[in-house]
């Protein structure tokens, strides 16, 4: 019990990950959890003044229930089976980002600096998390997937189009850390 | 309903693997791409690893879906375009927001409802790429 209350190591999360991915498939569905914006888009009823939201989104209900299990695991693991260890970051890492004045780094999930709800109600607090979400929204269905479709599936079946895409997940992530973020904060 | 069982069962065991993995922290994210951890290599590295090996297998042993079908990956199209640039705005985004289309909905069940933000205007985003799908280069 008490390793399952700890933080898991990558040699057990890993693994465990390439079994959700192997469950879909077996199941006959596929392991990609960009798609929900899309069908979540068509449910609202965007389907009615663009093209690209007129599918049967109905067929991709299943993948809505993985996240409704997604979010009621998320409660679970953090609520239940959690002993509240910090998180192990790098000396590095919690260096460099309390140079960029983000305090108590691995306190918790979250910088209070961004999701807190003064972070929120801050209007630079807010514009980072839409510009952000925005970014990760459109550039999932432009690019056909995110880290679940492509970097996870897309590489495990050895497709050429899914490591492009996850070298520019890298392109993307390496120049907002490292050129943007150094302005940003 | 008993048909949804099996995948809200495997959602459930999704969201406590990206938990307890650290994978959904925004803070990980930041320390992935400083390159000053394993961590987040050592998880992304043994996921493909494993299922390259399942994949393997099961493509040897033919199995059969549970919808009575062969098991296989559906194919993504050929390109190049789409993905580079399409990956690179999405890194951007991943980068910035610290969560990446799955840790967005498990972090609401974390507790953290100012992700909701950050679904929302990812909403938008696939929203405005589905106005300007034409447009683009893909």
């Amino acid at each position: 019990m008490e390793y399952i209350l700890q933080p898991w190591p990558w040699y057990v999360s890993g693994p465990c990950i390439a079994i959700v991915m192997f469950l879909l498939l077996y199941f006959g569905r596929t392991f990609g959890m960009s798609s929900n914006l899309r069908t979540m888009c068509a449910m609202g009823g965007a389907g009615k003044r663009v093209a690209f939201f007129n599918y049967d989104w109905k067929s991709h209900k299943w993948n809505l229930i993985v996240v409704l299990g997604a979010i009621v695991g998320g409660f679970i693991a953090h609520f239940v089976l959690s002993d509240s260890t910090p998180m192990d970051l790098s000396e590095a890492t919690i260096k460099d980002l309390t140079a960029l004045g983000f305090k108590d780094a691995g306190q918790s999930l979250l910088p209070p600096e961004l999701f807190s709800w003064d972070a929120v109600l801050s209007i630079k607090g807010l514009s980072i998390l839409i510009i952000g979400g925005f970014l990760v929204g459109f550039g999932t269905r432009y690019a056909g997937g995110c880290t679940s479709g492509h970097a996870i599936t897309g590489l495990s079946s050895l497709q050429l189009p899914s490591l492009i895409a996850v070298i520019g997940f890298f392109l993307g992530g390496l120049i907002m850390i490292h050129l943007i973020f150094p302005i940003l904060f | 309903m008993g048909k949804y069982i099996k995948f809200f069962v495997v959602g459930i065991f999704f969201g406590i693997v990206l938990v307890k993995s650290e994978a959904v922290s925004w803070y990980r994210i930041f320390e992935m791409f400083k390159f000053q951890s394993f961590h987040m290599y050592g998880i992304i590295g043994t996921a493909v690893g494993t299922g390259v090996i399942l994949l393997l297998i099961s493509k040897q042993k033919k199995i059969q879906t549970t919808e009575g079908t062969t098991l296989r990956v559906p194919l993504k199209d050929r390109g190049f375009t789409r993905y580079i640039l399409g990956g690179t705005i999405f890194g951007l985004g991943w980068a910035l927001s610290g969560a990446c289309p799955g840790p967005m909905y498990i972090l609401i069940g974390t507790g953290a409802f100012s992700i909701i933000i950050v679904i929302a205007a990812a909403l938008l985003g696939t929203f405005v790429y589905g106005l300007l799908k034409d447009k683009l280069p893909h």
